[in-house]
């Protein structure tokens, strides 16, 4: 979720704000990972950050960093699977901006970053928080993606939902599968709660009437 | 849209009914607006220029804008939003304290934009656009979302901040009451094209513009008061060369006025009445005369030395009385009828 915010926000802005050639492009690249299958976005994570894909051989090159079947490849694979929820959430926020708003800031003096950072950026503060509490929390149940690109190495890269299926796949293993799972939800319920409390706080702070 | 005009200094109102154009003026002079072929320059500094290709970035060109709507940021303080424009502004001239003085909204500092009324709004918004440091103040339409009150409210506020800073002013209004508080120089516009451009005082007086055929036509003065008769709760104000008697008013001598004549309310004569209530029986000269058959009207313009007024009369009365251009007659004017504007 860490990497994956910065590059929602700034997808979801770019999407929202400009218009150029191929953005319709963009716009159905973003929302991939939400239509393919999991495993096939695993798979495309494979082929470009494995050892001998073409990101994936130069980070190992240059810089001795393997992605696959890591903690942090795990990590990236949540990113990637829940960049799609976290871009349409900071958009959607972008563009309920009154964009007088920023015609008025135009007025004033102010320029393209200076307007994002002190307009744009704030104004949009609920959605931005509510992509980040619902990244994570998507991010916590992706399962096909991350025993594709990461497998399922405990202690290493066996998320919940990973951990909950190597259960079920032991003999008496449904014990802790159910404790797992009920894991799972109460972090699922407990996230959109969090999610909602700060969308409110947020909302209030930038004088809507909530 | 072809419109084309110089704004001198002091208050420029472009003036007409919706959809004539006016705010997409205000909107290309801010460079907000993208335009096909257009020229703005300011101040001698050429902003937009398609013909050249020249088009300065909005933020660059500081000039205020008062938007209709306002447009406060809403998560910031009042103090913050005022403060906006100031922190990216070059100069500093116009002072923190003077704007918050001269619009009354120092109580307001610390309030959220949603909290405040729909005229505590406005004047912030001004506030905010002044303390940008503009060469330039753009209005559009800022009070036409206030009711007949709040207006009244915010109107004397905005004639002070004119006399106060020597801040050239383009104002976009369909409202003349706007227009006769606070413009100097007119701009008459109609369906995307500038009807005629003049004085406040020089348009009001002729009977030829769109103007003349409002029931609110008349001839703005400007006038300074001359003396005082409490005993007769009555004051006299001098108008260039004529002297004009109305109902008392409050200020010291000398004070400068702005007043309006309406055009219904002037009667010609062609030997002055006696035995009669009227106090102004003002001698002055037939300028022009234009008949509108249709709405069955004379518009008669009137002069004396600079000074101009307007009466409607019906074409019955310009035959009866045999007026013609250069013919001297009497304006019969009561002293209610003269409209004290500021």
């Amino acid at each position: 979720m860490v990497f994956g915010l910065p590059v929602a926000i700034g997808l979801a802005w770019v999407l929202a704000r400009c218009r150029f050639p191929g953005r319709a492009v963009l716009d159905a690249l973003v929302h991939l990972p939400m239509v393919l299958p999991p495993v096939v976005v695993g798979w495309l994570l494979l082929l470009l950050l494995g050892v001998r894909g073409p990101v994936g051989a130069w980070l190992h090159d240059w810089f001795g960093i393997r992605l696959v079947f890591t903690t942090q490849g795990a990590a990236i694979a949540c990113a990637v699977m829940s960049l799609p929820l976290m871009v349409r959430a900071v958009r959607l926020s972008i563009e309920a901006i009154n964009p007088g708003l920023e015609a008025a800031a135009r007025t004033l003096g102010a320029g393209r970053l200076d307007r994002f950072l002190t307009i744009t950026l704030p104004l949009s503060l609920p959605g931005v928080l509510s992509a980040a509490i619902v990244g994570y929390v998507a991010s916590l149940g992706e399962f096909g993606a991350v025993i594709t690109f990461a497998a399922n190495i405990p202690g290493e890269t066996q998320t919940l939902p990973l951990a909950i299926y190597s259960a079920l796949q032991t003999p008496d293993g449904e014990a802790t599968a159910a404790k797992l799972a009920l894991v799972s939800i109460l972090l699922a319920v407990v996230g959109l709660a969090v999610a909602e409390w700060i969308g409110r706080r947020a909302r209030a702070a930038i004088g809507h009437r909530v | 849209m072809a419109i084309d005009f110089v704004a001198a200094a002091g208050a420029t109102a472009l003036f007409g009914p919706s959809g004539a154009g006016k705010s997409s003026v205000v909107g290309v002079i801010a460079g907000l607006v993208p335009v096909g072929a257009a020229r703005v320059v300011v101040d001698g500094t050429v902003l937009t220029d398609t013909e050249r290709g020249i088009h300065v970035p909005t933020e660059q060109r500081r000039l205020g804008l008062v938007f209709q709507d306002a447009r406060l940021f809403p998560h910031m303080t009042v103090r913050s939003n005022l403060n906006y424009g100031l922190k990216r502004a070059q100069g500093a001239g116009i002072r923190f304290d003077d704007v918050v003085e001269l619009l009354g909204v120092a109580a307001l500092l610390d309030r959220r934009p949603h909290t405040l009324s729909g005229g505590e709004t406005q004047r912030v918004a001004i506030g905010r656009a002044l303390l940008a440091q503009p060469r330039l103040l753009l209005m559009d339409e800022p009070l036409a979302s206030l009711d007949a009150e709040r207006k009244a409210e915010i109107l004397p506020y905005l004639v002070r901040l004119k006399q106060a800073l020597a801040l050239p002013i383009v104002y976009v209004t369909h409202a003349l009451d706007e227009v006769l508080a606070i413009a100097d120089t007119l701009v008459l516009l109609e369906h995307g094209q500038v009807r005629a451009v003049g004085s406040v005082a020089d348009m009001t007086a002729r009977g030829d513009v769109p103007l003349a055929a409002r029931d609110d036509a008349g001839a703005v003065l400007e006038a300074r008061v001359a003396e005082h008769h409490p005993a007769r709760q009555l004051s006299l104000l001098r108008a260039g060369p004529l002297p004009l008697w109305v109902p008392l008013v409050t200020g010291a001598l000398g004070t400068r006025l702005r007043v309006r004549i309406p055009a219904r309310e002037i009667i010609l004569a062609t030997e002055a009445p006696i035995g009669i209530s009227l106090h102004n029986i003002l001698p002055v000269l037939v300028v022009q005369i234009t008949e509108d058959a249709v709405r069955h009207t004379a518009m008669v313009e009137l002069g004396t030395g600079e000074l101009r007024l307007l009466a409607r009369i019906t074409p019955d009365a310009v035959a009866r009385l045999g007026l013609q251009p250069g013919k001297p007659v009497l304006a019969l004017v009561k002293a209610m009828s003269v409209d004290v504007l500021r």
